[in-house]
Formats: structure tokens, C-alpha cells, sequence
């Protein structure tokens, strides 16, 4: 049949066309003009050793660091093999039992006021490299504590690490916890 | 919440849909053009190679079809497609471009992914960055979202051209639509996306994974140290525009466009959701202009905009409020569980919005864990059939079936015969639209309906109770009217899911385009009545409120059951501890 003959050739012409060209074009065009970012916006510690990307989050657990959200991912937290989120509903006794128990680590650990919602609760991607500016600066005396810093100089780094509204009103006022921590590292 | 908060985030509302209002009349006119076959200012680079693609397939450019030849042509088309998806998938373990080295899927998964991706679902049952070679993300997956949305639109322009031609047969050639609307509309503007998603971070590549060590190792779930992250690599950018601009949303990694490397700004993630409606969008004026009166066109514009604010209005303020139960342990303010802090509330409930509103599925935000009526939200804009503002082409064919049915309910009130664009409404449209605007409906209730009789379907929910349920209907809701989303915790990877899924997504893909065509078939025919004064006039207010009442009252009615024993009741436990 006739139309049997056209769906497969046209069929062949369409998937070179969007499957082969187009992907050719944005990758040759995305790796001339940002190389960087078409590669991860891969980082390296101050002795040049890979410390992963800066748009995926890693765990932290020492009190000598800013400390992420917490991830759902399977096997390890910021598991970046397998992204994604608790799914976890409003009333499931779980999600409620884990919240309690990050609070009561929060309370342990002196961090003063409430409980942060970002700082308790699982990301969707599992691999958030962000938390809000104002849970960062939460945690200025926990991490001057550890390392022995003022904490006036801990508070001026993350200002200057904080990313604002992009274009003035998009998004939220925040800090990569990995860059954050990265530039820690580096301050001795 | 703080106000200055709310504020920031109704200005990014307020942005987006002002530029998209102010995108539809340019891109829809254009989007006319290239269906009308006409010169656009992309014809010197693009006729080219569309002319040599006709050449090689031997299409015949202005030979026409009638509405079986078109049905026809498109049914081929998408059975093919879904032959080549499901062998690539299967065979993925022998072909190239596999770094990783993944074995083939399971039949059934590769089943139901190849069915997802030709209908326009891109629900997914798989984890990407576990389980697809680049070769089977690019030339199966990718390609699929150019075809399924140039089919949706062929689909919808077969229909314009049975309201617009009168006392004719022929509907246009399949062939020369979709390749136009593949060339012309999908790749410039995916083009375009995706070199700008790539300037904000979205990785395009087809490098092999990447082993870094991490800043602090960590112990994993059995005590061993963890210390190093592997990053997956692939060519996003390039997936990540087409499935968005052609409302696909099924996701290179798992996460989606929760996972940075997807949308990795607040930026990334305002063009994100741009691109999801500015096609379904366009496509109101584009209809307008075809049948002869752009009013026409900006009238379902309007209701649909009128919908589309009433569900985000309902969505922001589920979620401002936040969950109750955890504010109890001492965490003020909103829910962040499954959210991403780069977007904030308004850059999350936005999205959802829009995903759910048209038949795009992809999500930045799990829905999972949204509180109850944040949840209904996305859920009801699926339930109603995604048209607001609609999958591409889909979306406004169905949003065409529910007009129809409001001008025929309308005629009966009052006494008037049933027109619309100088067309009489009898009984083949009145049936095609019930077929349209009710056959996912009936899918969704009855495999709903089933799987709680199954054990094994029952015991795949993730979350006790009425959410448990929620996530079952979400599931079915999503594949019946091919959006892709989900409640994600539903372990939907085993047989009966599988297959369920796959036969609902076929179902609810392919009835209502055949129902689309023929009512197509039987429209052209018609001849063209003036208006008289008996005529409802369907470009002005009331007949707009007429309509959205029309659409509310359907989807309440079809669907408040299922909703009460599900998110409703779980809001009232919430809220009242019932």
C-alpha cells in the first residue's frame, strides 16, 4: 500500500531531520558558545581535584559545613543516579515522622528559631544545590563555631555568595550550598 | 507569607502571561501561514530541504485527502512510530551511542513508553539516567516529540479546514502537515529554546557519566562511605526544548524539570513554562484567522485564559497556606517537600499549572506532594482535557468539541438552531464531540475502577489512604488524556500498570482523533450558512461565560465523585483532622 511506502520514507527523512541535524545543530552551537555550562558547570577544589558541578547539590553533615537539604534519593542522599523526590503526601504519617526527627537534629545541633521549611523537608530533584538566604545565615554560628571563624567574616562570605532575583523578580533570594562551601575551603 | 513575597511572584505571573498574550497573534498568524502552505520568512532556508523530503518520500504536495484517507495516513504514521521506539528501546544493549552500556527494557516497559511517546503522554515508567542510551533518548524518544506534536496539530487543522471550507471533501494532505508543521513551527523555535537553555546551565553533550569526589563524604542507607557523585551527562538541552514547546514533558532525567540539569534557573524555568503554552496558545489565533475571523479565535483565548487563571488562583493560595501537620512540628511558612527553592512558590505553582493545563506533563515540583487541593489543581486541569491552554493541536480540538456542545446546549435553551462559523450542528458533530470531550473520562473510571479491584494495583500506592487513591486516579487521569505527569510515588513500573497505562494512553490519544476527523469529514461537506438573527453570536461575552460554565459543569459532573473520595477528603483530614 501506497501509504505504507510514504509513512516510511518520510518517517526516515523526519527522524534524520529532528533526530540527527537538529541535535547536531544545538550541540555544535551549545558547545562553541558555553562550554562550560553544555559540560555541567564542572568545579575543582582549590588543588585543582574535581568537586562535581555546581548545579548539583552533595550532602553535608559536618558542623564545619553549610548543610543542604535534605534528598530522597535512593542509596545515598544527592544520589545524582537517581534523582527525585520522597513523593511523600501532606498526611502520610512518614513524611510527618521525618520532619519531626530533622527538626529535633536542627534543635540538637542549636540552631536558634524555627525550623527552616527547606531545611527539613526533601527537594523534588533530590539534588537541589540551593537553600534560602535566610537558612544559610541561620547557620553562621554553627560553622564559625567549627572552624574557629568570626562570624562576622562567615556572614559577609555568604552575601557574597548569595544569588538574588534573577532579572530583579524571578526566583528567590538563595545561596549554592556547594559553591558556599567550596569558597569555605578556600578561605584559610 | 510575606507579602512582599506574593508580590514578586504575581509580578512573574503578571510577565507571563502578558508576553504570551502578546505572542499569540504573531506566532498564530505565522502558524497560518505554513498551514495555508504559504511563504513564511523562513522559506529560503527551509523550503529546500522540505521539498527534498517530499521528493524522497514521493508526496505529492497538493494532493488532498478526504477524512478517512487523512485518518488513515496519521494512524500508519503512529503505528510505525510506535514499532521503531519499542525496538530501539528493546535493542538498546546492541546500539551505539551507550556509554553507560544499559541493557534493552523489559517488553512491557518498552511497550508503554513507545506507546507514551507517540501519543503525546511522555509518562514514564523508567528512570532516564538509569536506564536510556543517549541513541534511544535521541532518535526514539526526542523524535517522537516532534512527531507526536506535528500530528496533534495536522490533527487540529484537518478540523479548522472543516469549519473553513464549505460544500467540499477534503480535509489537506497529512503528509505535507505534519512535515510543515515539523520544519517550519517545532525545530526553529526548539532550536532557538534550546541554545538558550544551554546558556543557563542545561548540559548538552553526549560525553559518558562523570566521576567527581564529593566536598564531604557521607555514609549511605547500610553505614559504607560514600565518596564520590557520579554526574550523568547526555544531550538535555536539545530534548528539553522540544518537550516543551511541544507540550511532550517526558523528562531526560528522572527528576525532570525539578533536576537542575534541566532547568537550572529561575530564568530557564520562566522560558520553560513560556514554551509550554506558547504554541497551544498561538494556535487560538491561527484557528481565528483560518475560518475567517480572528474574534472567533481570540474568544477561546479568553475563556481559556479566564480557566487558566481561575486554577492558578486556586493552586497558589492551596499551597501559600501550606500543610498544616508539619506548621504543628514547628516548621512555619510553605510546604517545600518536593519543591525546589531556586524557583520559590510562584515559579512552582506556575509550572504546574501550566503542565497540567496543557497536555505537557512535565513537572518542576513533584505533585505528589502538594497538599490536597494544590493537588486537585493539576489534576482537574487533566480531567477537563487539557485546554487550557492545551496539548499542541490537541488541545484546542478538544476545546472545539466542548464549543460545539455549548452552542448546541445553548440552541436548545433558547430556542435557536445550532450553528457555529456558518456551519448547522447535527447529529455527527453532536455525537463526535461526546466522544471527544467524554472518552478519556470513561477510560479514567473505569481502569480506575479496576485497578482498586487488583491487589497488585492496590499495592503499588505509595502514600496510605485517600492520597493512595488520588495517586491512582492521577495516574490513570494523566495517561487517558496523554499529559505524562504524576503522582509520582505510584510504583507504576510493573505489568499491570504497564499495560493499563499503555492501553489508556492509546485510548485516549486515538478515539478522539478519529472522532476529530470524522466530525471534520462531515463539517466540510456542509454549506456555508450566513448568520441570521437567529444565530448565537460566539465571539462575544456571554457566550464565553456560556462556555466555561459549560466546561466546569462537565468536569464537575463527571469527576466529583472520584474527587471527594480522594483529594477532598484528604483536605478535610488535613485541615479539620477528620
Amino acid at each position: 500500500m501506497k501509504a505504507i511506502r510514504t509513512a516510511m520514507l518520510l518517517f526516515i527523512c523526519l527522524t534524520v531531520t529532528a533526530g540527527v541535524i537538529y541535535p547536531g545543530v544545538v550541540t555544535l552551537i551549545g558547545q562553541l558558545a558555553f562550554p562550560r555550562q553544555a559540560m555541567g558547570n564542572l568545579v575543582q577544589k582549590a588543588d585543582g581535584s574535581p568537586a562535581g558541578s555546581l548545579l548539583i547539590g552533595q550532602p553535608f553533615s559536618d558542623p564545619k559545613y553549610f548543610w543542604s537539604r535534605p534528598s530522597a534519593t535512593s542509596d545515598f542522599p544527592y544520589n545524582p543516579l537517581a534523582s527525585g523526590g520522597s513523593n511523600l503526601g501532606p498526611t502520610n504519617p512518614d513524611l510527618l515522622k521525618q520532619v519531626a526527627d530533622r527538626v529535633a537534629a536542627l534543635k540538637a545541633s542549636g540552631l536558634p528559631g524555627p525550623a527552616p521549611a527547606d531545611l527539613v523537608m526533601a527537594s523534588g530533584s533530590g539534588l537541589d544545590p540551593h537553600i534560602r538566604l535566610e537558612t544559610a545565615l541561620l547557620q553562621v554560628y554553627r560553622v564559625a563555631g567549627g572552624r574557629g571563624l568570626q562570624e562576622d567574616r562567615l556572614r559577609r562570605l555568604v552575601q557574597e555568595q548569595a544569588e538574588g532575583r534573577q532579572l530583579g523578580f524571578l526566583g528567590v533570594d538563595r545561596v549554592n550550598v556547594v559553591k558556599l562551601n567550596l569558597a569555605l575551603d578556600n578561605l584559610k | 507569607m510575606e507579602n512582599h513575597v506574593l508580590l514578586f511572584d504575581l509580578a512573574q505571573i503578571a510577565a507571563l502571561l502578558v508576553i504570551l498574550t502578546l505572542l499569540v497573534k504573531p506566532l498564530g498568524s505565522y502558524m497560518a501561514r505554513v498551514y495555508q502552505g504559504e511563504r513564511t520568512w523562513l522559506s529560503p532556508a527551509l523550503a529546500p530541504l522540505e521539498n527534498l523530503l517530499y521528493k524522497v518520500a514521493a508526496i505529492d504536495r497538493d494532493q488532498e485527502m478526504d477524512w478517512k484517507q487523512y485518518a488513515v495516513a496519521m494512524l500508519i504514521f503512529n503505528g510505525l512510530g510506535v514499532l521503531v521506539v519499542f525496538a530501539v528501546l528493546l535493542l538498546q544493549g546492541w546500539l551505539p551511542l551507550n556509554p553507560e552500556k544499559f541493557p534493552g527494557f523489559s517488553w512491557d516497559l518498552g511497550l508503554n513508553t513507545a506507546v507514551s511517546f507517540v501519543t503525546n503522554t511522555n509518562w514514564q515508567s523508567y528512570s532516564g539516567e538509569a536506564a536510556a542510551s543517549y541513541f534511544s533518548q535521541v532518535l526514539a524518544l526526542m523524535v517522537q516529540q516532534f512527531l507526536s506534536a506535528a500530528s496533534g496539530m495536522a490533527i487540529l487543522m484537518a478540523l479548522i479546514r472543516g469549519f473553513a471550507r464549505h460544500t467540499a471533501e477534503t480535509l489537506g494532505n497529512f503528509w505535507v502537515d505534519l512535515t510543515r508543521g515539523t520544519l517550519y513551527i517545532l525545530l526553529p523555535l526548539s532550536l532557538i529554546a534550546a541554545i538558550f537553555l544551554v546558556s543557563q546551565g542545561v548540559i548538552q553533550n553526549f560525553s559518558p557519566y562523570v566521576k567527581t569526589t564529593l566536598i564531604q563524604s557521607v555514609q549511605d542507607a547500610k553505614g559504607n562511605a560514600v565518596t564520590e557523585q557520579t554526574l550523568p551527562m547526555g544531550p538535555v538541552a536539545a530534548q528539553e526544548a522540544i518537550k516543551e514547546v511541544g507540550t511532550n514533558g517526558g523528562g531526560f532525567f528522572n527528576a525532570n524539570s525539578a533536576h537542575p540539569f534541566e532547568n537550572p534557573t529561575p530564568l530557564s524555568n520562566f522560558v520553560e513554562i513560556l514554551l509550554i503554552l506558547l504554541i497551544p496558545a498561538g494556535l487560538t489565533y491561527t484557528f481565528g484567522r483560518l475560518v475567517g475571523s480572528s474574534r472567533q479565535g481570540w474568544a477561546i483565548y479568553v475563556a481559556m485564559l479566564f480557566l487558566f487563571i481561575g486554577a492558578l488562583a486556586t493552586l497558589y493560595l492551596a499551597e501559600s497556606h501550606g500543610n498544616p501537620l508539619v506548621q504543628k512540628l514547628g516548621v512555619p511558612g510553605i510546604s517545600m517537600e518536593g519543591k525546589e527553592v531556586r524557583f520559590g512558590l510562584g515559579g512552582s505553582v506556575l509550572f504546574s499549572s501550566a503542565t497540567t493545563g496543557t497536555s505537557c506533563g512535565a513537572v518542576n515540583n513533584m505533585h505528589d506532594s502538594l497538599t490536597p487541593i494544590g493537588g486537585l489543581v493539576p489534576l482537574m486541569l487533566i480531567l477537563l482535557g487539557e485546554i487550557v491552554f492545551g496539548g499542541v493541536g490537541s488541545g484546542l480540538y478538544t476545546m472545539l468539541a466542548f464549543v460545539v456542545i455549548a452552542v448546541f446546549v445553548a440552541g436548545l435553551m433558547i430556542g435557536r438552531t445550532p450553528e457555529y462559523l456558518g456551519k448547522k450542528l447535527e447529529v455527527m458533530e453532536m455525537w463526535m464531540s461526546v466522544v471527544i470531550v467524554l472518552s478519556a473520562g470513561i477510560v479514567v473510571l473505569v481502569f480506575v475502577s479496576v485497578a482498586l479491584l487488583v491487589p497488585e494495583a492496590v499495592k503499588a500506592m505509595a502514600n496510605p489512604g485517600a492520597h493512595g487513591l488520588s495517586e491512582v486516579l492521577y495516574a490513570f487521569a494523566s495517561t487517558a488524556n496523554n499529559n505524562g505527569s504524576a503522582f509520582a510515588g505510584l510504583n507504576a513500573n510493573t505489568g499491570f500498570y504497564n499495560l493499563m497505562c499503555a492501553a489508556a494512553m492509546v485510548l485516549g490519544r486515538f478515539a478522539p482523533k478519529v472522532a476529530v476527523l470524522a466530525m471534520a469529514g462531515s463539517l466540510v461537506r456542509k454549506k456555508y450558512v450566513p448568520p441570521s438573527l437567529g444565530t448565537l453570536p460566539t465571539d462575544q461575552a456571554p457566550f464565553i461565560i456560556w462556555l466555561v460554565i459549560v466546561i466546569v459543569i462537565v468536569g464537575a459532573l463527571t469527576f466529583f465523585p472520584v474527587l471527594a473520595m480522594g483529594p477532598i477528603v484528604e483536605h478535610l483530614i488535613m485541615r479539620g483532622g477528620l
